[in-house]
C-alpha cells in the first residue's frame, strides 16, 4: 500500500519541489541548500497529476493540484497546510459550459494571477482553453474570446492531447496575456482575453505540407522573464526560438544543440538571457540523444548552448523529459530541477553546473515545480 | 420493487460509503435512473458522466449483464426489480 502521506513540513525559506506523476503526486522538501530532500507522497494515489502550484500571493500558501482520473474525469484540489488535508473530493468547479460540446479531459496548468490581483487566477486545460477564476479558485470559467474562438474547429489534438500548456501574463500590462496549445501554436492577446490572435511567424510546422502555417503549430513549451517584458523563448515540435516583440515574429535560436526537438524549458530567475532545455533525438525516437542525460543552457539568449552533465548519466540513459517536466526556483545561485519518464527527479543548486539524483523509481514524472517558501 | 444501482468501490465514498442506490422512483430507462441518482448523489453522477451528459469513455453500464452501449444506452428498458452496475473498464496504463 502507499504510504499515507502527511504533508511538507516546509517553513520560511525551505524549498517545496512539487511532483506530478501519472499515478499520484508527491512533494519534496529541503532546506535553502537543497542538498538533502524529504519525500512525502503519493498523494492522490492512482490518478494522473498534470499540473501543481503553490500560490504565494498576499501572504498566503494555496497549494494547487489537479488529480485526474482516466475513469472518474478530472478536477482541482486545494490545500492550505501544504498536503496535509486538500479540499474536497466531490467539488468539480472546472467544468465546459453545457451546450459548448466539450468536457475536460486534463487541466495542463494552474497560473496565479497578478501579483497585485490574487483573487485572479488561471487554467490551462484540454481540450485547449483558458479558464479564470476572480474569486481565489472558488469557482472557474472559461474565458469566453477564447472558447468561441473561429480557429477551434480547426486545432487539432498531438499525442498528448489537445492541451494548453502555457501561459504567459505580460508584467506591465494584465490585459495582455499569450497562451501556448498543441496543436495550434501560440496565440495572443491585448484586450484581456475578448480576442486571440495566431502569433507563429517564423515558427515551424515540420507535420504539414505547409511550413510556416498561421497556425497549427505543435509547441511544447514558452518561457518568460519578466525583467524583459517583450522577450519569449519557445520549444517547439522541431525548433527552438526566440521572439523580441512579444511573438509578433520568432527567431531560430538552435545554435549547436545535438537536436531541437524536446518538450522541456526553463527560464532562469535572474538572468532574461539564461534558459535551460533537454533536447531529444527526435520525433521518432524521444530520447536523450547519444543516451547521455544532458541538459543545455544558454547565457546569451540562444546565441550558443553549452550541455551540462556533471552528476548526470552519461551512459545508457535513454531519458525523455516531457513539457512540465522542468523547472526553477526564485533563489539564488538558482535551482534547476527535472523529472523524467522514467520517474527520475534531478535538481541543481548551482544554476545548472552540477546535479543530483533526488529520487528515482518514481512513477512517470509529467509535472515538476519548485518553489521557495516566503 | 426498487432499481438498484451498484456502485464501484471508487465511487463507495461520493454516496455516503454505501455500494448499492436503491431508488424509489418510476425509472424506467437508464436515463431516468441516472437523473434520479443525479439528484441523490450528484458526485456520482459526476463521475460517471462528461460536463456535457456524455457516459466517459472508460466507464461502462450494466443493465443485469448487458452493456448499455450495446442495448440502447441511456434508453435502456431498466425492469422494476433491475440491478444498474456502473464498473470501470479494463483500459489504463
Amino acid at each position: 500500500m502507499p504510504t499515507e502521506p502527511v504533508g511538507s513540513d516546509a517553513g520560511r525559506g525551505d524549498v517545496l519541489l512539487m511532483v506530478g506523476t501519472t499515478k499520484g503526486a508527491f512533494l519534496f522538501t529541503s532546506s535553502e541548500e537543497r542538498e538533502a530532500w524529504r519525500v512525502d507522497g503519493p498523494h492522490f494515489p492512482g490518478e494522473e497529476v498534470y499540473a501543481m502550484a503553490l500560490d504565494q500571493r498576499a501572504g498566503g500558501r494555496a497549494l494547487w493540484a489537479a488529480p485526474g482520473s482516466a475513469f472518474w474525469g478530472v478536477t482541482l484540489r486545494r490545500s492550505d497546510d501544504l498536503g496535509a488535508t486538500w479540499s474536497d473530493k466531490d467539488e468539480r468547479p472546472v467544468k465546459f459550459p453545457e451546450g459548448s460540446d466539450l468536457s475536460l479531459a486534463r487541466i495542463w496548468q494552474i497560473t496565479p494571477g497578478p501579483a497585485d490581483d490574487p483573487d485572479r487566477l488561471f487554467l490551462g486545460v484540454e481540450p485547449t482553453c483558458l479558464f479564470e477564476s476572480r474569486d481565489r479558485g472558488d469557482s472557474w470559467a472559461p474565458v469566453e474570446g477564447f472558447l468561441r474562438h473561429e480557429h477551434r474547429e480547426f486545432w487539432t489534438p498531438g499525442n498528448g492531447g489537445l492541451c494548453m500548456h502555457t501561459i504567459v501574463q505580460h508584467p506591465g500590462a494584465p490585459e495582455r496575456m499569450l497562451v501556448a496549445f498543441s496543436t495550434g501554436g501560440v496565440y495572443a492577446t491585448d484586450d484581456a482575453g475578448a480576442s486571440w490572435t495566431p502569433s507563429n511567424n517564423g515558427v515551424r510546422a515540420e507535420f504539414l505540407p505547409d511550413k510556416h502555417p498561421e497556425y497549427g503549430q505543435c509547441v511544447h513549451k514558452v518561457v518568460h522573464h519578466p525583467a524583459r517584458p517583450e522577450r519569449l523563448f519557445l520549444q517547439n515540435h522541431w525548433g527552438l526560438y526566440r521572439s523580441d516583440d512579444w511573438a509578433g515574429s520568432w527567431q531560430d535560436i538552435a545554435n549547436g544543440v545535438p537536436s531541437d526537438f524536446g518538450f522541456a524549458m526553463a527560464m532562469h530567475p535572474h538572468d532574461p538571457d539564461t534558459v535551460y532545455i533537454v533536447p531529444l533525438e527526435s520525433d521518432g525516437f524521444r530520447c536523450t540523444p547519444e543516451a547521455k542525460l544532458r541538459v543545455y543552457r544558454t547565457r546569451d539568449a540562444g546565441a550558443s548552448w553549452e550541455p551540462l552533465s556533471s552528476g548526470l548519466p552519461q551512459e545508457g540513459a535513454y531519458e525523455t523529459v516531457l513539457r512540465d517536466g522542468m523547472c526553477t526556483d526564485s533563489a539564488d545561485p538558482a535551482g534547476v530541477y527535472f523529472g523524467t519518464r522514467s520517474g527520475k527527479v534531478y535538481a541543481s543548486a548551482d544554476d545548472g553546473d552540477s546535479w543530483n539524483l533526488v529520487h528515482e523509481g518514481l512513477p512517470p514524472v509529467v509535472c515538476v515545480k519548485a518553489a521557495v517558501l516566503a | 420493487m426498487s432499481v438498484t444501482i451498484v456502485l464501484p468501490g471508487q465511487l463507495k465514498p461520493l454516496a455516503a460509503g454505501h455500494s448499492t442506490v436503491s431508488l424509489e422512483g418510476r425509472a424506467g430507462t437508464v436515463g431516468e435512473a441516472f437523473a434520479e441518482l443525479r439528484a441523490r448523489h450528484p458526485a456520482v453522477y459526476d463521475r460517471v458522466f462528461t460536463e456535457q451528459g456524455d457516459l466517459r469513455p472508460h466507464v461502462n453500464v450494466f443493465v443485469g449483464r448487458d452493456d448499455i452501449r450495446w442495448s440502447g444506452g441511456m434508453d435502456t428498458p431498466v425492469p422494476r426489480g433491475a440491478e444498474v452496475t456502473i464498473l470501470p473498464s479494463v483500459s489504463g496504463g
